[in-house]
């Protein structure tokens, strides 16, 4: 991967941590405030987003990750107003996009947004293309819809795109169907349709968990060339904390429906400032030998009908006091850009990556 | 590798003969279309291997590689087109009928996919007793307390016997699914991306639990994977496969810290490493994708791809030959007793990137 498509002096300070801020450009690209979605369940209202805030900044990958039943899937897809409502529904807080409230806006302003200034790709590439249509068709819908051109112009940005993500004989490809490319090129396709309008924020849900690590490689190295070439912001929505240390900039690290760290990614891996972070980080079996057995956290993550009263992690964290089980555990700034929800993240020696 | 084996009869001085030995195995699909010659795909093209009691074989590469088919073929539940499998002393491959039936229940697997490989009509405990009524003819109430003494190993508890498949989490079913494998007692579980869907910390969990009963039983695993940080854990040998062959086998210390073929060196610079600040330079990124199986190329199935390539790899197969410190290789660069060239130094021995790595 080159060295020179990471800009990790992007990380940005948002509202949510004025500490630093220093080169970085003032005001964030988008910015979650307070943001909270319930799902209608048979136990009534569940809550899965829990006041979870955070910033992207131009040019800023940013890291959204969590174990599944962390909200993070949801988080990105709210960004976007694709959670389906009912049986979703967002219950309070703002996504500020440039300036303007995204929560507040009606659909037919979402549509103009949606695929042209902010574009999704998705984890399962199959399910995401329409087998029934030629990649070209799909590439270009997006871009005949926004920019209001020909059949043929589309053809034509569509071939463009496809080149541009690396996939041979373009030309000719776009007239293939779904089913007639491979896994990878798959999702170079739905990269390609994701950034055929150029947008400035791309939210990339697991876009390789469902890929061979190779292919994974060359992904990754696509999306991080296609954003110094675009210049857009991505939020990568991640389950693996070897793609985020690839990648991204900054973390959010989610649990439960809460953000639980936020941190640049190097500060990060060197030292976590809450227990969960430290957790999954020695969980990776890519750290430690074979000799052992593979570190767990214990216990799973709550069901969201279900959840703790307290700290959310509380259950399972084996750094549990009676204290943390008191209500009302706020997200607090540790200094340097980060903030942890963690009432013991000073006296707490939890290492890192080495 | 210098973990002692956890089998009785393995005696100083007197290696016991393996639990399986593949030899040779070819499985070819062919697939008819209307108006043009079949489709003949081998995806499986003279694979050999070797499972000791007590062991376990790690099989990685990417999909389409024929690992899956393999296994399955292992436990003769794809036709095989030549070869032998031979388990136990007996050449499982030219068994039929009523003598197959009766020897797979030695052998059992787990799949990825724990949401579709359990029945959703049936309790966890008719799931878990059905081999018994298939093999021993028990009825589901007499293999009652087999069923509860088997939840209770996969770290389960009596009052789920009665549940259904959909009132469980991820790991918890393939919990159910391990309980259902260790039912017969086998000698071998083929592990077909077990933990491939679960989350990173119900995915060691789990492994954890493989390990347990592997020591406990003295079970043998096939391990399929195309996560090579999980197998590096698990596996006591791995062997590669690229378009249904086995590239290189070996014991997994000296295969992950110096791979001899150069598609084992791409595939574990590929890990995505968890840390940020490594220099990410020396990183092999392969181009394209893998070859179409059934239109392979010639010589050797990785030159379209190989950093490396040389003209005779385009016209030669290459064959397996020893590695000086363990396990085989099929590439015309090996050289035995030269340690792999500096230029292609993978980020698995890169001095500079290691500090808290392993």
């Amino acid at each position: 991967m080159p060295a020179e498509t990471r800009h990790p002096g992007d990380a940005v300070a948002g509202p949510a941590s004025t500490t630093t801020g220093t080169a970085a450009a003032e005001r964030a690209l988008l910015s979650v405030e307070d943001l909270r979605v319930d799902f209608a369940t048979d136990h009534g209202w569940a809550n899965v987003v829990n006041g979870v805030s955070f910033d992207v900044g131009e040019h800023e990958v940013l890291g959204l990750v969590g174990e599944s039943g962390s909200g993070k899937t949801v988080t990105g897809l709210s960004v976007l107003r694709l959670v389906p409502q009912p049986p979703g529904r967002t219950s309070g807080g703002h996504i500020w996009f440039d300036g303007e409230d995204l929560v507040a806006a009606d659909e037919s302003r979402m549509r103009t947004v949606r695929g042209n200034e902010i574009s999704m790709v998705f984890q399962e590439p199959m399910t995401s293309l329409n087998p029934a249509f030629t990649v070209g068709d799909q590439i270009s819908e997006a871009y005949r819809l926004h920019r209001g051109v020909s059949r043929r112009e589309g053809m034509r940005r569509a071939v463009e795109m496809l080149d541009l993500v690396g996939i041979p004989r373009a030309q000719a490809r776009v007239r293939e169907y779904p089913h007639e490319f491979s896994g990878g090129m798959r999702q170079r396709a739905m990269i390609a349709m994701a950034l055929c309008c150029e947008p400035r924020l791309l939210i990339a849900d697991e876009p390789t968990t469902a890929l061979d690590v190779t292919v994974q490689a060359q992904i990754l190295e696509l999306l991080l060339s296609m954003k110094a070439e675009l210049g857009m912001s991505i939020i990568f929505v991640t389950h693996d904390l070897g793609v985020v240390a690839e990648v991204c900039d900054r973390v959010v690290v989610m649990y439960a429906g809460e953000v639980v760290e936020s941190a640049p990614v190097s500060p990060l891996f060197r030292d976590p400032r809450h227990p969960y972070t430290a957790g999954l980080m020695s969980a990776m079996p890519q750290l430690g030998s074979r000799e052992g057995r593979l570190a767990t956290i214990p216990g799973r993550t709550p069901e969201p009908w279900a959840m703790p009263e307290g700290c959310r992690f509380g259950p399972r964290c084996r750094f549990h006091q009676d204290a943390c089980d008191e209500v009302g555990l706020p997200l607090v700034p540790v200094g340097d850009g980060r903030s942890s929800r963690c009432r013991r993240t000073d006296e707490l020696e939890l290492g890192g990556d080495r | 590798m210098t973990e002692q084996l956890t089998v009785p009869e393995a005696r100083a001085g007197q290696e016991p003969p393996p639990l399986v030995e593949i030899e040779d195995l070819h499985v070819t699909f062919t697939r008819r279309q209307a108006f043009r010659p079949p489709r003949r795909v081998r995806a499986v093209d003279g694979v050999s291997l070797t499972i000791g009691r007590g062991r376990t074989l790690g099989l990685v590469g990417e999909s389409g590689s024929g690992k899956s088919t393999a296994g399955r073929a292992l436990l003769n539940l794809v036709p095989i087109e030549s070869g032998r499998v031979v388990v136990d002393g007996e050449d499982m491959a030219a068994m039929r009928g009523r003598r197959l039936r009766s020897f797979r229940r030695r052998m059992q697997m787990i799949f990825q996919d724990p949401y579709s490989s359990l029945d959703p009509s049936a309790t966890v405990a008719a799931s878990i007793a059905e081999p018994l009524r298939v093999h021993e003819g028990l009825s589901e109430k007499r293999a009652w307390s087999r069923v509860l003494e088997l939840l209770e190993v996969v770290g389960l508890q009596a009052s789920h016997a009665t549940r259904y498949p959909y009132e469980f989490s991820g790991g918890q079913r393939q919990r159910i699914a391990i309980a259902r494998a260790l039912t017969l007692n086998p000698d071998l579980i083929v592990c077909d991306e077990a933990v491939s869907a679960l989350d990173v910390s119900t995915q060691n969990q789990v492994i954890n639990l493989l390990e347990d009963l592997r020591e406990e039983r003295g079970l043998s695993y096939l391990f399929i994977a195309h996560d090579l940080a999980v197998v590096r854990h698990i596996a006591h040998d791995v062997a590669v496969m690229y378009l249904g062959h086995v590239v290189e086998t070996g014991p997994v210390e000296r295969l992950y810290e110096h791979p001899e073929h150069p598609y084992t060196r791409a595939l574990l610079s590929a890990i995505p490493e968890p840390d940020p600040d490594r220099d990410r330079r020396d990183r092999i990124v392969l181009r394209g994708d893998l070859p179409d199986p059934a239109d392979p190329p010639t010589g050797c199935p990785f030159q379209t791809r190989c950093p490396e390539v040389m003209d005779i790899c385009r016209t030669e197969m290459p064959a397996m030959r020893p590695v000086t410190t363990g396990g085989q290789v099929a590439c015309h660069l090996y050289q035995p007793g030269a340690p792999a060239p500096l230029s292609i130094v993978t980020s698995a021995d890169a001095p500079t990137t290691e500090q808290g790595a392993r």
